[in-house]
């Protein structure tokens, strides 16, 4: 055989055998139950900033993001000067809205401070039987999409402590926090022809505030403040990206030609 | 002794440093008059692009060190830290965390050049040694820095790994507590391995990477056609097939280095985590002694030796043994594979498919290596050992390319493969009794290609004659 067919042959046979062998098994079985696309927008800063008053209103009491300061979340999420707020303007706000804890002397702390909370571990330990999570880093660990799909997935159940519980996270020690605006869902199983059971759906048995559609936004700018939370650097990254390829592809050019000039003289 | 003082022709500065140290010897004999074949092709890039990430792997790494805190308290928090309040900390951090998953990548494909082209044949041994010692190296490198950012994969991956030291009989406690410096997993441990990792590990592999270029050129560079250029050369005593190291090689990986980085950093700005592969998703929780992740992956790198471990389930220290086998196995690869061709070029064409069949086992083994266990990919996991370890012994036949020596390989290899299957069969284990039915097919199939293929047609067993020149 020619070298030039050998060649193709052992480039084609390692990806063959590859798929072959892997694809002979049937796969592992998919656990836990298919999760609903957040479409996270970061550059949706009004949805950003409405994350922050949900997450400030309904979670920070428990959950909080103590690798973030208050100060840089701000600016981040568009309260800043290019939007036309001055410093005083972001402090005051903040201040008013969004920090709830005070220091060891019972100051409030300051806007530079890391968004942490009162409650202590001790306390959630008694109260939940399990500790509260930080939150600062779930939407990197679970996923935006979890998080979206565990706000949607709380149902009633007697048996759990706080009368309810999660498709998504099955015995969830937290409460239906967002019960007055969703309202409450009822686990319904299903079968198919053959009696088999199939994915149980839920479906609303006590509406809460808010239409469907209306609280799927709500959840939606939630998923997105948490989504940004979790990786600040983000806002930025993709554009020194752009920057730095389009500088290697111009510096590859003039690369390439050096060395074509260099190895002319080579046969 | 040398004359003194020392003889020089440079002047200035240059004479001056020259009287004292053999500088314009020194970049002679390493650069400008190091004669390389030149017919290198891209794999022969690897090399450079190896020692670009280790100098990008220290320098991105001397400024972690600035901010992180070795300090099970602080340790994870720190990195946070690093990520969010450090100017430009995110980038040092994804640099250092993508730089250790190219490494492997580029590690991994210049080792394949050596095998596909025998690079360790030819006076080569050392090299080969010294750069599986430098792999060696670069694993205890990686497997340090993993637990530093102290989340649940690095203490559970830490866990699992320091206790294959465990299972070694008698002392075997003894050692993985040394090793530890607690009980368990603890500040003791994140303290010497960050100590380990940050000081005694670089030290070796910049060492190590010193003598594996000394050696290379005391030697010469092999080739894609396998050809020692310095059998023939002109009359100044130059490799006919020689050129300069620089400026021609220098000028030319150039290009390749910005191809090398555009990927690099597209990883680095576009997508940092690689789907959780080269970040894993459960390292973005603190590490928890309390809870055991339901799922525990080693990073990609090393999921093919993971597969390993898990595979041979006879005993842990069997399965330990195993794994670490698998490793030294490559150690000795140029003391098995005996033939004097060097290039897959022109060996035969059931050595070329044992190669690719053993990338592509290799690639299937760190596949499973992520995946939770089913009855399926564990015998997968096993199939693939098999055959993992059947290469070094197919290597060895194909060393003369007599017929018979195949038939008897086959015979003694493929016998061995069913005597351990009927030794693993438990007929009251259905499950996974059907699954060694079915998946005997891989190895005995594997062996059948590369032993018995040229039985049935003579050209696969055919060797070229090793031109005297190399070719373009």
């Amino acid at each position: 055989m020619s070298n030039s067919i050998r060649k193709w042959i052992f480039v084609l046979i390692v990806p063959l055998v590859v798929i072959g062998v892997i694809g002979s098994a049937g796969g592992s079985a998919g656990h836990g139950v298919a999760l609903q696309s957040a479409n996270v927008n970061l550059s949706d800063k009004a949805s950003l900033q409405r994350g922050a008053k949900y997450y400030a209103n309904y979670c920070m009491g428990c959950h909080s993001l103590k690798f973030s300061r208050y100060n840089r979340m701000a600016e981040d999420i568009g309260l800043n000067a290019s939007n036309g707020f001055t410093d005083d303007q972001v402090t005051t706000f903040l201040k008013e809205n969004l920090i709830f804890t005070r220091d060891e002397n019972g100051k409030q702390v300051k806007t530079g401070s890391l968004m942490t909370t009162a409650y202590s571990a001790k306390a959630a330990e008694k109260a939940f039987g399990t500790s509260v999570p930080d939150l600062s880093l779930v939407g990197r660990s679970r996923g935006s999409d979890w998080i979206y799909s565990y706000l949607k997935s709380f149902y009633l159940d007697d048996s759990r402590p706080m009368g309810v519980n999660n498709t998504v996270f099955k015995d969830v020690g937290m409460p239906h926090v967002l019960a007055g605006l969703q309202g409450y869902q009822t686990l319904v199983h299903h079968e198919d022809k053959d009696g088999h059971h199939v994915a149980p759906t839920l479906t609303m048995s006590k509406p809460g505030t808010l239409s469907a559609a209306e609280y799927d936004v709500v959840v939606h700018d939630l998923t997105n403040f948490l989504a940004y939370v979790s990786e600040p650097a983000q806002l930025s990254r993709k554009m020194y990206g752009i920057l730095t390829l389009l500088f290697l592809l111009v510096f590859f050019g003039f690369a390439y030609a050096l060395s074509k000039e260099y190895w002319k003289d080579i046969h | 002794m040398a004359a003194y003082p020392r003889k020089t022709e440079a002047t200035g500065l240059l004479g001056w440093v020259d009287e004292r140290f053999p500088i314009v010897q020194t970049w002679k004999d390493h650069m400008s008059e190091y004669y390389a074949p030149k017919n290198f092709n891209v794999w022969y890039y690897f090399g450079v692009l190896a020692m670009l990430v280790l100098v990008i792997q220290i320098v991105s790494g001397i400024f972690l060190t600035m901010h992180y805190k070795p300090d099970t308290g602080m340790a994870f928090a720190s990195v946070e830290y690093i990520m969010r309040d450090v100017p430009g900390g995110w980038f040092i951090r994804y640099m250092h965390s993508t730089g250790a998953s190219a490494f492997f990548i580029v590690i991994y494909f210049h080792m394949f050049r050596g095998l596909m082209y025998g690079s360790y044949k030819g006076k080569r041994e050392l090299v080969w040694l010294i750069g599986m010692a430098l792999y060696l190296a670069l694993m205890a490198e990686a497997f340090m820095g993993y637990l530093l950012p102290w989340g649940q994969m690095s203490f559970w991956g830490a866990q699992v790994i320091i206790n294959l030291f465990n299972t070694i009989p008698v002392i075997g406690e003894g050692l993985s507590l040394f090793i530890r410096g607690d009980f368990v997993i603890s500040d003791p441990t994140l303290n010497r391995l960050f100590a380990f990792h940050v000081a005694a590990v670089p030290l070796i592999l910049v060492a190590l990477v010193f003598v594996h270029i000394v050696a290379l050129h005391t030697v010469g560079s092999n080739n894609p056609d396998g050809v020692e250029i310095k059998a023939l050369k002109n009359e100044k005593g130059i490799p006919l097939d020689g050129i300069p190291f620089h400026p021609y090689y220098t000028v030319h990986d150039i290009p390749a280095i910005v191809v090398f980085l555009m990927a690099f950093f597209a990883v680095i700005f576009f997508m940092p985590e690689v789907g959780g592969y080269f970040l894993e998703h459960a390292n973005f929780e603190p590490a928890n002694p309390l809870k055991t992740p339901e799922h525990i992956a080693p990073v990609w790198y090393f999921t093919p030796f993971y597969t390993v471990l898990r595979a041979v389930t006879l005993s842990p220290f069997m399965g330990t043994l195993a794994m670490f086998g698998a490793i030294i196995m490559l150690f000795v690869l140029p003391w098995l594979d005996r033939n004097p061709i060097k290039s897959w070029r022109y060996r035969n064409t059931v050595h070329m498919l044992n190669l690719a069949i053993f990338a592509a086992v290799f690639i299937i083994l760190g596949y499973l290596g992520v995946k939770a266990v089913t009855p399926e990919y564990k015998e997968m996991g096993v199939r693939m050992t098999e055959i993992y370890f059947l290469f070094f012994a197919v290597i060895f036949i194909h060393s003369k390319t007599d017929l018979s020596r195949y038939v008897i390989g086959f015979i003694v290899l493929a016998g061995a493969v069913v005597a351990i299957d009927f030794w693993r069969y438990n007929p009251d284990d259905a499950i996974s009794g059907a699954q060694i039915m079915k998946q005997w097919v891989w190895p005995i199939g594997y062996l059948a290609l590369t032993l018995l293929l040229p039985l049935v047609m003579k050209s696969c067993n055919a060797e070229k004659a090793v031109p005297e020149r190399v070719t373009s």
